[in-house]
């Protein structure tokens, strides 16, 4: 199968008639598609990363918590076909200060293409005062004040061949925009415009979790390495800018507790093995993949391991979710519907699992002959 | 006295890296004399917790206050969890304690390994050694590591290089650990680094046999690195101070140690405020003051009520005139209007200006009856050990407090015998004793869970499996809640009226940290330590690094969730004092 073309099975892709157009977009930085047949890192691709949005920086300890890929395979250009990354990243960077900067400075004058800019935390409304600043990153030496996160999206975005969004609070304010803050923050997607599109063509992609699940996150940069390579589709986004085939599950259609919840099988106190959306988990209307793809290893997770899903990834997160610790409204319909239907399906089951459960009567040891 | 005429360099790091958050560092540097002569540290993000938090249920506390940290969230959720605790008046099954420590101390393990030998180790490896001090570079290449045979590294600078990021074996290695640490932190809280099963009241986690044996094996493993990992350390700082005679100035300040005390002990532990002294000298970490190496007090409402929240040279306006929510502590003492029940955050945001106001950060301090003391946590680790040595009062077999120092006994592993470590209280609390510390914490952290696993399958053996307590959210309470946060003390203080937060004000170790000036010109303690370095450097002001500066700032183990900033090049002579009358 040509891997250009290759899509994610299923969920049909809204960019598609786009793409063909778009697609070739790849080649306008020059990446060397060609060495891929080879199977060569097809050249390089920088990745500069600004933690300094409103964040706990949760986003990049996650970073390093990922093992499909690590760092280090994108780093080293250890995955077939990706182009080695560039990592500008404050947490790793062996430099600091304005050696650090320096990289930032060169790609906002247009020295340093192509690079992905990834920006973790919420952005800030640095009108809504009269002076100083929210959130900054370095400083100007002409005025020897900081310069602002915003500053630095507004150079760097329009450079950019492609702009991630890491984590819920830079994909939709998150945490920091809940009401009644101060900073007036909010999603990259509401400052730079939904519609927005980088030089080459490529939308603002938004990887949503708080923290973002470690895998989804590198996962999404290898699918822009192998995009920028021309060796993949467009991203494949929905209407809230997630990734596709992360996203268009529910935690619940991933839960490997549904089968509780099928049989009408609630939990009533947190710690129950059982299903736990009476005790307040949001899991069967929240798109998440963290069922299915466990935390880290595999291991952990949200409710499949006992912890209430108080819908990290979404858009209406935190606010529309809270109190977490409350049956979500919409719950108490369906699962009362359940408690019939489930009761009757788990007394059949157990009626079939009884007869499961003993071997055949042929196998019993044949009966003693005495004479 | 300077012996040379002054000339100071301005010299400034923004951002700080391989920090958590966003710092800057503005130093003022005598190059003539070799020192630092002046520090700002400023903090270039606000975020507004205490803001958004009012009006909120109480039970959301701890969801909300993990989104503080992105490295140690989960010490923000479990504090909080603390403090609902006492608020709401229930204790959980002593199961649900057990893995919460379990939880713990796999972050520390995970969170002091990651910063140890990726993030600060990078000050230490040979592509920054040779950067700035060719001549120890040389000398590293020419010293035996005196532990070779425990840790596999012939040389000093073979320990340097493997600490070289992203291409050295150790630093590969630790990428690697700060892995299956964090697996062992989601079996007990879910996820990493917001914890999904953590509740008032206990947790959700389904305490199974797979449970503990997923967690054990994967701690074996981490023993087994702890045993190179130590004596690896001890041959790194100790090569350090013989190479550079005088290291042991750089980043010292005088001993002024906080720790709020980590790991409750369920058998003692009921969250009432009444007995917290009693149930806070059982934790497994000891609670404590340590000022010029004597523990003034082991007393958690001692240390509770002497906390300060000094404005200084931060961007917030003052709230004296604002509402006093807490006259009186549970027990009627009476609450100082500067203590953090009774704070309200009102952000100014301004040009910065380092002779008025310059960071987001405020000055806690610690008031002792006479002054206010700029405490520090000695980035976590420091002063954890020194409380936990001077109280004497931990015992466990795997660990042991014996009034000097602090014994770790890590049992046999998959090819090495069982070990003993003995950290001992230094001279010093300075750079290097930070970081040596904090990789005996990390042996200290898997010696101690090995206990608390003990004592959770003695749980479970026994048919005890509930892992969670009942309980009603009180229409008022006051609460709070005392933990260790990987990097140092913690707090959280909740008033709650009406069946909501009032007000909630977490303080975490950067705030003492990585606090600016006081009303009174006290400096905070990174500005406090940096200001009394002396630099070993070989490069003059053109090719300045500044590591040993990075290195003391680092040694706190900054987490800002904001920054240090450092201007390289040239720098601008900003003054020269010559003093031709005394200059000698």
């Amino acid at each position: 199968m040509p891997s250009g073309r290759s899509l994610p099975a299923g969920a049909p892709d809204p960019m598609a008639a786009q793409a063909s157009r778009r697609h070739p977009a790849a080649g306008t930085t020059g990446a060397a598609s060609t060495a891929s047949t080879a199977g060569e890192p097809a050249g390089e691709i920088a990745v500069l990363w600004i933690t300094a949005g409103l964040s706990c920086d949760g986003d990049t300890i996650a970073m390093t918590a990922a093992t499909q890929p690590s760092i280090e395979d994108l780093v080293r250009g250890a995955i077939p076909w990706a182009p080695k990354v560039k990592l500008y990243n404050p947490l790793l960077a062996p430099e600091v200060g304005d050696e650090f900067l320096a990289a930032f400075r060169r790609a906002a004058a247009g020295e340093l293409a192509p690079f992905i800019l990834v920006v973790e935390g919420s952005v800030p409304d640095e009108h809504n005062k009269q002076e100083g600043y929210w959130a900054s990153f370095g400083t100007d030496p002409a005025t020897g004040q900081p310069i602002t996160t915003c500053e630095w999206i507004d150079r760097l975005a329009p450079r950019a061949w492609a702009v991630v969004a890491a984590g819920t609070c830079a994909a939709y304010g998150g945490i920091h925009a809940m009401a009644g803050n101060f900073t007036g923050c909010m999603g990259l997607p509401d400052y730079l415009g939904r519609e927005w599109r980088s030089s080459a063509g490529v939308p603002l992609v938004c990887i949503p979790g708080c923290p973002v699940q470690p895998d989804n996150l590198t996962e999404t940069l290898l699918y822009l390495c192998h995009q920028f390579a021309g060796l993949a589709a467009p991203i494949p986004l929905d209407e809230a800018l997630r990734p596709r085939w992360l996203f268009s599950q529910t935690v619940h259609e991933g839960c490997d507790r549904g089968g509780y919840y099928e049989q009408g099988e609630f939990g009533d106190a947190y710690g129950s093995p059982l299903c736990i959306v009476k005790l307040g988990c949001w899991g069967p209307v929240v798109q998440c993949n963290v069922g299915k793809r466990g935390w880290i290893g595999g291991l952990g997770g949200c409710p499949n391991v006992g912890g209430i899903c108080i819908g990290c990834t979404m858009p209406g997160f935190p606010d529309k979710f809270q109190p977490f610790m409350e049956e979500p409204p919409g719950s108490l319909l369906s699962s009362a519907a359940l408690m019939t239907y489930g009761k009757a399906i788990k007394a059949l089951r157990q009626f079939t699992k009884d007869s499961l459960n003993k071997v055949p009567s042929w196998r019993a040891a044949p009966p003693r002959r005495s004479t | 006295m300077p012996k040379q005429p002054r000339q100071l360099v301005e010299m400034s790091w923004d951002p700080i890296t391989r920090i958590v958050g966003s710092l800057g560092i503005f130093t003022k540097i005598d190059f003539a004399n070799r020192e630092v002569a002046e520090c700002h540290s400023t903090s270039s993000i606000f975020r507004g917790f205490s803001g958004f938090m009012k009006g909120k249920d109480p039970r959301d506390a701890h969801f909300i206050t993990s989104r503080i940290c992105g490295i140690c969230g989960d010490n923000h959720a479990t504090c909080a969890m603390y403090a609902q605790n006492m608020a709401f008046g229930v204790k959980p099954p002593a199961l649900a304690e057990w893995i919460v420590n379990l939880g713990e101390a796999a972050e520390y393990m995970f969170d002091h390994n990651i910063f140890q030998d990726n993030l600060v180790g990078v000050d230490y490896c040979e592509q920054l050694v040779r950067a700035t001090n060719p001549g120890v570079w040389e000398q590293a290449r020419r010293t035996e590591a005196p532990n070779a045979g425990l840790h596999g590294y012939r040389t000093i600078a073979d320990i340097m290089t493997a600490l070289n990021p992203f291409t050295g074996e150790l630093y590969l290695a630790t990428l690697a650990a700060s892995r299956y640490t964090r697996e062992m932190f989601c079996l007990m809280e879910g996820r990493h680094v917001h914890p999904s099963t953590l509740y008032p009241g206990g947790v959700g986690t389904v305490a199974t046999v797979q449970l503990f044996t997923d967690y054990l094996v994967r701690l074996a493993r981490y023993a087994e690195f702890m045993k190179r990992c130590v004596p690896l350390h001890d041959d790194l700082f100790d090569f350090f101070y013989a190479a550079l005679p005088g290291y042991e100035k750089v980043g010292l300040r005088r001993t002024l140690l906080g720790c709020w005390g980590s790991f409750n002990n369920p058998e003692a532990c009921d969250y009432t405020y009444a007995n917290m002294p009693r149930w806070g000298q059982s934790m497994f970490v000891s609670p404590g003051i340590v000022i010029d190496g004597k523990l003034v007090t082991q007393d958690l409402v001692d240390i509770n009520l002497g906390i300060r929240i000094l404005l200084g040279h931060s961007f917030y306006d003052d709230w004296t005139a604002a509402e006093t929510f807490v006259a009186h502590d549970p027990l009627g003492n009476p609450v100082d209007q500067r203590h953090p029940w009774n704070q309200t955050t009102i952000p100014h945001p301004q040009k910065r200006d380092f002779d008025g106001k310059y960071s987001w950060v405020m000055a806690p301090r610690w008031f002792d009856g006479k002054e206010h003391l700029a405490l520090d946590s000695g980035g976590g680790p420091l002063a954890r050990f020194w409380a936990t040595a001077l109280a004497g009062r931990v015992d466990i077999g795997y660990v042991r407090s014996t009034g000097d120092g602090v014994e770790i006994n890590l049992p046999r592993t998959a090819t090495l015998p069982a070990t003993t470590l003995n950290w001992k209280i230094p001279r010093w609390s300075n750079t290097l004793e930070r970081n040596r510390a904090r990789t005996y914490f990390q042996a200290y952290a898997a010696a101690c869970a090995y206990y608390f696993a003990e004592q959770a399958l003695a749980e479970l053996r026994a048919g005890r499996t509930r892992t969670w307590t009942q309980f009603a959210v009180p229409e008022e309470a006051v609460a709070c809640g005392f933990h260790e946060a990987v990097r140092g003390m913690l707090s959280h203080h909740v008033v709650i009226r009406g069946g909501k937060i009032a007000n909630y004000h977490p303080y975490a170790p950067t705030p003492w940290n990585g606090s600016v000036r006081d009303l009174y010109g006290t400096p905070g303690p990174y500005e406090d330590a940096v200001q009394n370095t002396p630099i070993f450097e070989e490069n003059g002001p053109e090719a300045f690094k500044g590591i040993d500066i990075m290195r003391t700032v680092r040694s706190f183990d900054p987490c800002l969730p904001c920054g240090v900033h450092m201007v390289l090049g040239p720098g601008k002579v900003l003054e020269t004092h010559c003093s031709p009358t005394f200059g000698r």
